[in-house]
């Protein structure tokens, strides 16, 4: 029994699910009907469902981000290539004669997409060919990526009166937000695209050690582009969800601070930032832990733009509790817990 | 300890831009034959140390000779001077962005703390306080959150990215805490210290914020050239497990340059707010992308252990006159100032990666 209660305890998910539980319980508390999922209209809807459909957008990227971060990478350009894809689709929804058709959105949405994939391929090619540190390679697009983004708009903030654009942020499918589905798509395909093949290990191993992998005949170099081009592709859908969902292009606020978020998700799922080891159910649960967390700010009456405080505060715990320093310490006082209990079985 | 600084054994020691040409043909094998001065040239045109300096010295010079033959009025002294007037808080956190990058850590966290000290500023001006209690205060917080980030990353091991990651969204956190909406600054000292301008003759004039930021110049200059800390941040960026082997004190060090680098956040962060004269939660987002640009374009090598305050101060200067031709050119939105400088950030990266490679 203690046995299997150790080896829960010793699981990488138990402390980010424990994360979570708190918070859920903390919401119970302070707002009682805070579980009830009623339908209304044929849709969905209630405090659980609202945390899934705000945090799709942060999942999306963070499952993107996980795989880049195993790699030993970051992608600091999530933010930006948002940006960038809401604003290319808004521009070019604006631009056709027939806003509201549905092969108007499908051609903005697939241009946007496409655009993604050359941002990404750019990341990758600086990260894997150029050799630049991933951290400044992505700092690159950062910084010019809302510079772009604002030319395509303009700077001024595209509104579009589009319903088949908006149902992408806003609509409903079977009663289950669209944005729910598409992030419960892209986080599928990721999870059995690189874990029922030997994708995932591959990926993990270039994190280990990229030259070892190469000589071993893993294309470093190539899987390298592919993981940040998806990671941009991810960010995309993202922006595109957000932008649909106030049915605006804003280059300077579409996916501000949002590769903080993601960053934040992958830490507290247990992925190390070293790289060389992911998971994306921690990822899933690292994602629902911030947006939980936004939610329980405002319900238990903490003014909403505390918020950052408080991520800030969890991003540092996390990171304080992953230190090999603190672990020494835990270690430590564990052995001596250890001997302790040795000694008790022994004198009784 | 100043009898130090003529250790190197490398001759041509620059102390800026403009003397490393001349010093470099003066070789241990210095004849007065044209061929030396020339090689003397080329080998410090390719050098990872001087060569990204060098480029960057000629392309300001450039830049700004295009701007003085397109645009009438360019070609002044005032133009030149208000570069500094209106960048002498890049400066500041340039040369504490500097410390960090040598030591071949990152803080992304000034932007952030840029605009926290603004709203502490403007907040407690408010309320009646006096300057002279406002910005000391600032400077005590910004250095302590500077420490905690040091600690972090030294104690805990934390990555230097992800440790000023949480400070930065502390900070911005922190200016959304005290107000969410821009708070005007009125107090008559303080808007006296932002706007006097100091005459220099000939109608040119500079503020106070030049001066002050040119006195932290100096001292990044004297620190890092002439102290033992100095030499132990170079030490700790061409390889730590080196310092700490040859006794040096790493870990103080270490922490160190982010109080360092908090410090020079936060006086940035006052004289921006002498610049904007109020304090506003989402100003100066990006700001730390600038710095490290400047950084880089002044020749500080990412990895650590190579570059110059001044090359810094020279690659702020860079951006200042790309900022003040698209300002004259008029047309060009303002948007372009990004992309500039996310193209010259990827160049100059490159041309590390050229010149470090052909060392080896």
């Amino acid at each position: 029994m203690s046995a299997l209660l150790a080896r829960i305890v010793a699981h990488r998910l138990f402390w980010p699910v424990v994360m979570l539980v708190v918070l859920l319980v903390i919401n119970l508390v302070a707002f009682p009907g805070f579980f009830t999922i009623s339908v209304r209209d044929g849709h969905l809807f209630g405090s659980l469902i609202d945390i899934l459909r705000n945090g799709a957008p942060t999942l999306i990227i963070a499952v993107g981000m996980t795989l880049v971060i195993a790699t030993r990478g970051i992608d600091l350009s999530v933010g930006a290539v948002a940006a960038i894809s809401g604003a290319v689709a808004c521009s070019i929804i604006l631009g056709s004669p027939e806003p509201g058709s549905l092969a108007t959105v499908a051609v903005a949405v697939t241009v946007a997409l496409v655009i993604s994939l050359v941002l990404g391929v750019w990341n990758g090619f600086l990260v894997a060919v150029i050799g630049i540190q991933p951290i400044i390679a992505t700092l690159i697009l950062m910084t010019a990526g809302r510079g772009v983004a604002m030319l395509i708009t303009e700077g001024q903030i595209l509104t579009v009166n589009s319903p088949p654009f908006k149902f992408l942020g806003s609509g409903f499918w079977f009663g289950v937000p669209i944005a729910v589905i598409i992030a419960a798509v892209v986080f599928g395909v990721a999870a059995l695209v690189t874990r029922r093949t030997a994708l995932g290990m591959f990926i993990e191993s270039v994190g280990i050690n990229p030259e070892a992998s190469r000589q071993s005949g893993v294309r470093a170099r190539g899987l390298l582009v592919v993981v940040y081009t998806f990671c941009a592709f991810c960010a995309a859908i993202a922006g595109l969800i957000l932008t649909a969902n106030t049915a605006a292009a804003d280059a300077n606020n579409t996916g501000l601070f949002i590769e903080l978020d993601a960053i934040l998700a992958v830490v507290i799922g247990g992925t190390s930032l070293a790289g060389g080891r992911y998971s994306l159910l921690g990822t899933l649960v690292g994602a629902l832990v911030i947006q939980t967390l936004v939610t329980t700010v405002y319900t238990v009456g903490i003014p909403p733009i505390a918020t950052m405080v408080f991520k800030a505060a969890v991003v540092t715990v996390v990171c304080l509790l992953q230190s090999p320093t603190t672990a020494e310490a835990f270690s430590g006082f564990r052995r001596r817990l250890a001997i302790r209990a040795g000694k008790g079985a022994a004198a009784s | 300890m100043t009898k130090l600084i003529d250790a190197p054994a490398r001759p041509g020691r620059p102390a800026g831009p403009g003397r490393g040409g001349p010093a470099g043909g003066t070789g241990p094998g210095g004849g007065g034959t044209r061929r030396n001065v020339g090689s003397g040239i080329r080998n410090l045109m390719t050098s990872p140390k001087y060569g990204p300096v060098m480029v960057t010295a000629v392309l300001f010079v450039a830049v700004f000779v295009i701007g003085g033959v397109r645009y009438r009025g360019f070609f002044s002294g005032q133009v030149f001077l208000n570069l500094l007037v209106d960048n002498s808080y890049l400066i500041v956190l340039a040369v504490g962005m500097t410390f960090v990058i040598l030591t071949g850590g990152i803080d992304l966290s000034v932007g952030a703390v840029v605009a926290l000290s603004g709203m502490i500023a403007a907040s407690l001006l408010q309320t009646g306080w006096s300057p002279g209690a406002v910005i000391p205060l600032i400077l005590v917080l910004t250095s302590v959150l500077g420490l905690l980030v040091g600690l972090m990353i030294h104690v805990f091991k934390v990555q230097p990215f992800i440790a000023t990651l949480a400070a930065m969204f502390l900070a911005r956190g922190l200016c959304y805490v005290i107000s969410q909406s821009s708070i005007a600054i009125t107090d008559p000292t303080f808007v006296q210290l932002a706007v006097a301008r100091i005459p220099l003759g000939g109608g040119l004039s500079i503020t106070a914020s030049v001066i002050i930021a040119l006195v932290v110049v100096a001292l990044a200059v004297w620190v890092l050239h002439a102290t033992r800390f100095g030499r132990t941040v170079y030490a700790i960026g061409g390889g730590e497990t080196s310092g700490l082997l040859m006794g040096l004190p790493v870990a103080r060090t270490k922490v160190l340059v982010y109080v360092i680098s908090g410090f020079c956040s936060g006086l940035a962060g006052v004289l921006f707010t002498f610049y904007t004269l109020s304090g506003y939660p989402l100003t100066a987002i990006g700001t730390e992308l600038d710095a490290i640009a400047a950084v880089v374009i002044g020749g500080t090598l990412l990895t650590g252990g190579y570059g110059f305050v001044l090359g810094s101060v020279l690659g702020v200067l860079v951006l200042g006159v790309i900022q003040t031709i698209i300002t004259f050119e008029g047309t060009l939105s303002s948007w372009w100032t990004r992309i500039f400088i996310g193209v010259l950030l990827l160049v100059f990266i490159i041309l590390q990666k050229v010149l470090t490679a052909r060392r080896r």
